[in-house]
């Protein structure tokens, strides 16, 4: 799955990007999806080099707005090194093995922890001991890894959960569901109503990964979805194919041919009020939506399923933030950097051009956000754990394109022990 | 000058023709060290891949279409406008048109006909406000969708292929064939077809290649996905995907390397037979 | 023939192409309705008004004219490059006259008729190691650079061109190039001045079934450009479906706008095309 700004400004390709460059007045700005190739690095002292795959004009606009602040407030001169962000993700083996910039972009997750293991990146524990205190504890989880030391700062993020059109709520008098029972009579209703009670477009591969990510999480806790992800469990475990038995039962609600939708298209059936709900980043939904039937768009985390697992025990939110190389050339000043990047300033100032993403700060000044930012925030803090999403949270060549088309085929067939078997056997082959 | 192409060819052709062989026994990916795996990347397709199996179905299935259904439609177009009627050229160029678009193009082309979100065929089956068949989404029908688009474009090449090879067949021949009493299909049996034996050997080699070649169309459509896996899309989600998995993309390569140099050794074959008849 | 099965073919042929045009058709019926039209009576349905502000939507939201000028500079130089390069070589073929240098060369280059597929693997690798300067590349390498694929498309046409003008050269009369030599022609003034005007309908032929072919890539931008802003219009067609996805009307407007020059050279120099075709399949 991409991050939101990928999805803001690149999902739906590169050229909304370059307009909303023009739309910025910065015509030269059009162009700056090419993958910059300054690739001087500063010599200690005063410089930071940062390496960033905000490449899309809006979020390469966003950052420099961050760096810029940085540059001010600290009288250190960091220079922000652009690559393309999908060059960035491919090559970033490449990257972290040559000569990798101070600081660089990265996600949290299976992904953050794989290069911290191998020494590709620098414990930032001292950064940690000046902004822990802003963060809530589910952030703090998420910037370890997994020998206890910080290797992270977070820089944004998002919820998965369930959205809806509070007037179509309205208007035929639903009311959130709790629990499991609740959701399926939720459903059933929507449907004598003539809705599609779920929208649900798969044709990317990505989206079905946040239903299964939070079906796990609800049926197995969340501790066991970090557990599948590494493959140290099974996926022909039991209570996998539980999860997947369970997933069955929502198919009938669903939109029909869900393989042979976009999930923007997904999205239009919720705004054009054709469906009910529709499980998704809520960023990501917002983004699809018109200025004034955004107000209208509200979500609620998915219902609990195991009273051992209630709703607040685990959800998909995946942050996006930076890490420090494993040599730095400016210790010192990449160090100053990610302070101040963890706080809530530099949020801000990253936040100011977009609406649908949320700080990650506990003291990100809130009064700016609109509702959806507002929900999105009070739904992340008070959930305990907070997984990444699928893709963030296993090995990339298992997540694409082993685990998308096997949850395709699962969606086409809907044969669990089917689907069990075939991940398991290809998680062998992988996992060595 | 003359060098140069030598060089690029081997440099780009025929030099990474014979290293996709060794990287498939590797476990290369984008950065980190190689290592020799044996074969085990073979294993992993024809045991585990659970796309591999349908995707050698699909290029089959792919191939039959063409063979069965594309090249036969062209004949039958190119024999038709040979016999001169009226908007002959018309006809051709309508026919023809398909070929000059990218097979991207002709994706999307098709898409409007196909979305259930108020396609052509979805609204003639009375599903125009969403519903209907997913052509393009459900996989026990998108491949036949998307051969349909596919036959679209190849009738067009194979009808000019022909046609070229028609214009080739003495008209006098024809003529005392008629004269001789044989009847249009005797006539194209017994007289015209023999003639055109070189062309319909070119043309089951294009068949083949382009079958073996069809890319476009299914990753415009799904990348690929469910109910559209070829040998070819898995490629290259394996290789330019987020998991650069080369070594394992590279086995995949040498299977349809393999597959293709059957027919292009038989274009070979004839074209030496060519150069000693001549 | 008798009339009666003329008048059949003719019915035929006439559906035939009814049928063979109709997505054609379709999709041009589309770009000139509104959306609020055919959302309110669907797409079948007669059009009240027509319009042109899907194209011009199409053509703003999508940045197409950028994509169309990666095109050109990738399209361009590959067909250049590829014809002068392949006719030097066919001339030296052609002029050579042994027996063997044809097939040999047919062995050489019957690689070009692999899948793209084939060498994608260790082609990534090698455009992913070789640098450049940047003022060739600004990746700094072939990955991801105009240059990289004009030379990744001059590579994989230039065998077929090779191929098909050495046989037409070898179709111009030895007399003619003796006739030069008895005149004291160098090698340079035979193949520039002598022997390639000669070959100017097999040139122009290659030239216009290289230009679409080369237009209408769509893989090679897709393994080996990873910025999405230095596609060709043919693979950033791709993207453009995405953005256009929940709007079918613009969605066409897009698709006929970027099939727009394939059709103007269809209608301009379809017979070079179908020269070019024939020439490389049927050439006795």
């Amino acid at each position: 799955m991409p991050s939101a700004p990928e999805l803001a400004f690149t999902r739906r390709s590169l050229l909304q990007g370059s307009l909303a460059a023009l739309a910025l007045g910065g015509s030269a700005g059009a162009l700056a999806g090419c993958g910059s190739s300054d690739s001087s690095s500063g010599g200690g002292g005063k410089t930071v080099s940062i390496g960033s795959n905000y490449s899309d004009a809006g979020v390469k606009s966003a950052f420099a707005a961050v760096v810029a602040d940085f540059n001010k407030s600290s009288g250190l001169s960091a220079k922000v090194n652009t690559v393309d962000h999908n060059t960035f993700q491919n090559k970033i083996q490449t990257y972290l093995q040559g000569t990798p910039d101070d600081v660089f972009s990265w996600f949290a997750g299976y992904r953050m922890k794989f290069f911290a293991a191998q020494g590709l990146a620098s414990p930032i524990d001292d950064v940690w001991d000046k902004i822990g205190d802003s963060f809530p504890d589910s952030i703090k989880n998420a910037a370890k890894a997994d020998d206890g030391h910080y290797y992270f700062v977070p820089l944004y993020n998002y919820p998965w959960v369930m959205n809806y059109r509070q007037s179509v709520f309205d208007e035929h008098g639903y009311s959130v569901p709790a629990t499991w029972d609740d959701l399926m009579a939720l459903c059933q209703k929507m449907k004598s109503d003539g809705l599609t009670p779920i929208s649900f477009a798969d044709k990317d591969g990505w989206p079905a990964m946040g239903t299964f990510d939070i079906l796990n999480m609800r049926i197995n806790g969340y501790q066991f979805h970090v557990d599948l992800m590494a493959h140290d469990e099974s996926w022909t475990d039991p209570k996998v194919v539980k999860v997947f038995d369970t997933w069955k039962e929502l198919f009938p609600y669903y939109s029909s041919g869900p393989n042979g939708l976009t999930w923007e298209e997904g999205a239009q059936d919720l705004q054009n009020k054709k469906a009910g709900m529709m499980f998704q980043g809520a960023g990501q939904v917002g983004q699809q939506f018109s200025k004034e039937n955004l107000a209208d768009l509200q979500f609620f985390p998915f219902p609990e399923i195991d009273s051992a697992y209630p709703i607040d025990s685990g959800i998909d939110a995946p942050i996006d933030g930076f890490m420090m190389s494993k040599k730095p050339k400016n210790k010192a000043g990449a160090t100053k950097f990610l302070e101040y990047l963890g706080t809530a300033k530099a949020e801000a100032a990253y936040l100011a051009s977009d609406p649908t993403d949320v700080g990650t700060a506990s003291d990100y000044d809130q009064s700016s956000y609109n509702q959806l930012q507002k929900d999105s925030a009070d739904i992340i803090s008070k959930t305990k754990n907070i997984a990444q999403f699928l893709d963030r949270d296993t090995r990339p060549d298992f997540a694409y394109p082993v685990v998308q088309n096997a949850l395709q085929q699962f969606i086409n067939d809907k044969d669990s022990a089917a689907a069990a078997k075939s991940l398991e056997d290809q998680a062998k082959t992988i996992f060595v | 000058m003359v060098a140069i192409p030598l060089v690029v060819d081997l440099v780009f052709i025929w030099g990474p023709a014979l290293a996709t062989i060794v990287l498939s026994f590797t476990d290369a990916t984008g950065a980190a060290p190689i290592h020799w795996v044996g074969t085990k990347n073979y294993h992993t397709l024809a045991e585990v891949d659970p796309s591999f199996w349908p995707a050698v179905r699909h290029n089959a299935i792919w191939l039959g279409v063409f063979i069965l259904i594309a090249t036969p439609l062209g004949m039958l177009f190119a024999v038709l406008l040979d016999r001169g009627l009226q908007g002959s050229r018309i006809y051709q160029s309508v026919i023809f048109l398909p070929v000059m678009l990218s097979l991207a193009l002709i994706g999307i082309i098709w898409q409007v006909i196909y979305t259930t979100n108020g396609g052509l065929l979805n609204t003639l089956l009375g599903h125009g406000d969403g519903g209907g068949v997913d052509f393009l989404g459900d996989p026990s029908i998108n491949l036949w969708a998307v051969l349909v688009e596919a036959t679209w474009r190849q009738a067009g090449y194979v009808m000019i292929l022909y046609l070229s090879g028609l214009k080739a067949v003495d008209l006098a021949l024809k003529e005392s064939a008629a004269l001789d009493g044989a009847n249009g299909w005797q006539t194209f049996r017994y007289v015209v077809f023999p003639v055109l034996r070189p062309v319909n050997v070119v043309i089951l080699v294009v068949t083949v290649i382009e079958s073996l070649r069809a890319f476009d169309l299914v990753y415009i459509t799904n990348q690929g996905g469910i109910g559209l896996q070829l040998i070819s899309a898995m490629i290259t989600q394996q290789i330019t995907g987020p998991g650069n998995r080369i070594g394992y993309g590279s086995a995949l390569g040498v299977v349809l390397l393999l597959i293709s140099l059957v027919p292009i050794v038989a274009f070979l074959v004839q074209q030496f037979r060519k150069e000693d008849e001549s | 023939m008798t009339p009666r099965r003329s008048i059949i073919s003719e019915v035929f042929l006439i559906l035939v192409a009814a049928l063979w045009i109709l997505p054609v058709l379709w999709s041009v019926y589309l770009a000139f309705r509104p959306l609020e039209e055919t959302n309110k009576y669907g797409y079948v349905s007669w059009p009240r008004s027509l319009t042109l502000q899907n194209f011009r939507d199409a053509w703003t939201q999508g940045s197409v004219l950028h994509y169309f000028v990666n095109s050109l500079w990738i399209t361009i130089p590959a067909v250049v490059l590829t014809l002068l390069l392949s006719s030097a070589l066919a001339f030296v073929i052609a002029r050579l006259r042994y027996r063997w240098t044809l097939p040999l060369l047919l062995v050489f280059t019957a690689g070009n008729l692999l899948p793209q597929q084939v060498f994608l693997a260790p082609l990534f690798k090698i455009y992913n190691s070789v640098g450049l300067p940047t003022w060739l590349a600004d990746s700094g390498k072939l990955y991801d650079s105009t240059f990289g694929l004009v030379v990744i498309n001059v590579a994989f046409q230039l065998g077929f061109c090779v191929f098909v003008l050495a046989n037409f050269m070898k179709t111009v009369p030895a007399s003619i190039q003796e006739a030069a030599i008895v005149d004291g022609a160098g090698i340079w003034t035979q193949y520039w001045r002598i022997t390639l005007p000669l070959c100017r309908p097999a040139l122009a032929a290659m030239a216009t079934l290289l230009t679409i072919w080369i237009y209408n890539d769509f893989f090679w931008a897709l393994a080996l450009i990873s910025t999405g802003d230095k596609y060709p219009i043919t693979t950033a067609l791709n993207d453009l479906k995405g953005q256009y996805a929940v709007d079918n009307n613009l969605l066409a407007a897009g698709a006929l706008i970027v099939a727009a020059p394939t059709l103007v050279v269809y209608l301009v120099l379809q017979r070079h095309f179908i020269a070019g075709l024939t020439l490389g399949s049927t050439k006795e």
